[in-house]
């Protein structure tokens, strides 16, 4: 039976989710995730914890609206990803901030555009713009490096930078995968810091990873896939 | 907390400026706007001259009755009207004729004049000499003249050349839609990791593609207008040669209007093309 973490409302809930990559024929491949089923409440911090190859990485992007499950329901924010409409997932993707373990900043753009991008693509006015990203930037520790290019910093500072593009638009849910393993201890530390305090400020988070000291940092319920099957909720 | 807001931001999230390739795509479009832009020319001028010959071809074939009383009138009409490759035959107005004529002749009112007959043919490959024969036999000094045959024939010239200008324009358009798509899809390819990010950032397809589209509008416009300025002078030079024929001056006869419209054909043709090429590449995304 799924558990709702403690909390009153259901942020993400997975029922009986099977999940197959399509081959090169369009065709349904094996199953990379199999009858999974939790529920994430509302404020809650999750960690997702398995070996590489567990499926880790397939319920992120389950739960980044980047994918659709081939059998059950996931359900996002109170949207049914299986029954939405494809217009109705871009919405439902602004509510959601990822943080990628390869960063996925755009090369051509500043810091501080990297940065500005979610809210300009929600047409928020640019003098809040201006405001929200400033105080984001300051918030990361980057103040002064705004103009560089996210090649012309370091891997800690483009893990913060990316952390502080998936929470400007004060997303509901924050989804983060393997966010900690291409830094050293300093920075996994200061980025696991960050994730802590948009929790605490009323983010419902999820960090995936295949650390097994990075949950004893700050405990949290533990979801632990093994082979694409949840084998444990703690 | 910044104290001043930045100045310029980045309104190219896609990094299109350097992804759709500015200079091969104007170029190419130059290229397609300067033979859109002679077809155009085509198609007026000869529009123009159909028109002028149109009213000149009213008759393709003239029969002059001497002492044209109005017997010898009629006979000769029954004649025309009863052969197959006749379609039509009336006697102009002798009145109309005198009208014609008082530039040349002045008043005389009793100038003897002959009666003419204007007579449209069915078919244009008729042969107006044996109408002629035909006529003469039964109104002896009747004379059949068909220089409007040709007239006719050159008119019939002018509106194949106007079909071919929309059948050349069309392939213009089909050719630069396929330039852009081309184009459009290497920029897809080069900027394939920052449309997904944009598309995981709650992008919609109509943002993506209307980034894309915009910018292809742009350079689409840009090389369309080089295009229409290329085309200028050679259009000046077709224009001076056939100002006798058109009875204009060249400036005039230069399709002002249609050049001005070019770019603006050519910034839509490629706005179009490149919504349809990024929606489709995008509708593999969830």
């Amino acid at each position: 039976m799924p558990r709702a973490g403690g909390h009153n409302s259901a942020m993400v809930r997975f029922s009986r989710v099977a999940l197959a990559y399509p081959d090169a024929r369009g065709r349904p491949g094996p199953e990379v995730l199999r009858d999974i089923s939790f529920t994430l409440g509302e404020g809650s911090f999750t960690w997702i914890l398995g070996p590489s190859g567990a499926g880790k990485s397939s319920v992120l992007r389950l739960m980044q609206a980047a994918l659709r499950p081939s059998a059950g329901e996931v359900e996002l924010l109170g949207v049914p990803l299986s029954r939405a409409r494809r217009r109705d997932l871009p919405p439902l993707r602004r509510r959601i901030g990822v943080v990628h373990q390869e960063f996925r900043l755009l090369s051509h753009l500043s810091a501080w555009d990297n940065v500005a991008l979610p809210l300009r693509l929600a047409r928020v006015p640019e003098a809040r713009v201006q405001a929200d990203v400033a105080e984001l930037i300051e918030w990361i520790g980057l103040a002064g490096k705004e103009d560089r290019r996210p090649e012309e910093l370091s891997g800690g500072e483009q893990q913060r930078l990316t952390l502080a593009r998936a929470v400007v638009t004060r997303p509901a849910l924050l989804v983060a995968d393997e966010p900690t393993s291409e830094l050293d201890a300093r920075q996994a530390r200061r980025t696991l810091a960050l994730l802590v305090e948009m929790n605490r400020l009323g983010t419902t988070v999820v960090v995936a990873t295949h650390s097994e000291d990075l949950p004893g940092r700050h405990p949290a319920r533990m979801l632990m896939l093994e082979a694409g099957r949840l084998v444990g909720d703690a | 907390m910044r104290e001043a807001p930045r100045a310029r931001p980045s309104r190219d999230p896609l990094g299109l400026r350097r992804a759709l390739a500015d200079r091969l795509l104007v170029a190419l479009v130059a290229a397609m706007a300067l033979l859109a832009a002679l077809a155009l020319a085509g198609r007026a001028g000869a529009d123009r001259l159909a028109e002028r010959w149109r009213a000149g071809a009213a008759a393709a074939v003239t029969v002059q009755v001497p002492e044209p009383s109005p017997e010898r009138m009629a006979r000769a009409l029954a004649v025309l009207r009863g052969r197959a490759e006749v379609a039509a035959a009336e006697a102009v107005d002798p009145e109309r004729m005198a009208e014609l004529l008082r530039p040349w002749l002045g008043g005389v009112a009793d100038l003897p004049l002959p009666g003419v007959i204007e007579v449209r043919l069915a078919d244009l490959g008729a042969d107006p000499q044996a109408l002629g024969v035909a006529v003469a036999a039964e109104v002896p000094g009747a004379v059949t003249e068909a220089h409007g045959v040709w007239v006719a024939h050159l008119t019939a010239l002018a509106g194949a050349v106007q079909a071919l200008a929309f059948g050349v324009l069309a392939l213009v358009a089909a050719v630069a839609a396929a330039v852009v798509g081309v184009a459009v899809r290497a920029g897809l390819s080069a900027r394939r990791d920052a449309v997904l990010v944009l598309h995981g950032l709650g992008a919609t397809d109509a943002d993506v593609a209307g980034r894309f589209a915009r910018r292809a509008a742009v350079l689409a416009g840009a090389g369309a207008a080089a295009g229409a300025v290329l085309a200028l002078p050679v259009l000046a030079l077709l224009a001076a040669l056939a100002g006798p024929l058109a009875g204009e001056a060249p400036w005039e006869a230069l399709p002002w209007m249609d050049l001005l419209l070019l770019p603006v054909m050519a910034a839509l043709v490629a706005w179009l093309a490149t919504q349809a090429t990024v929606r489709r590449w995008l509708r593999r995304l969830p």
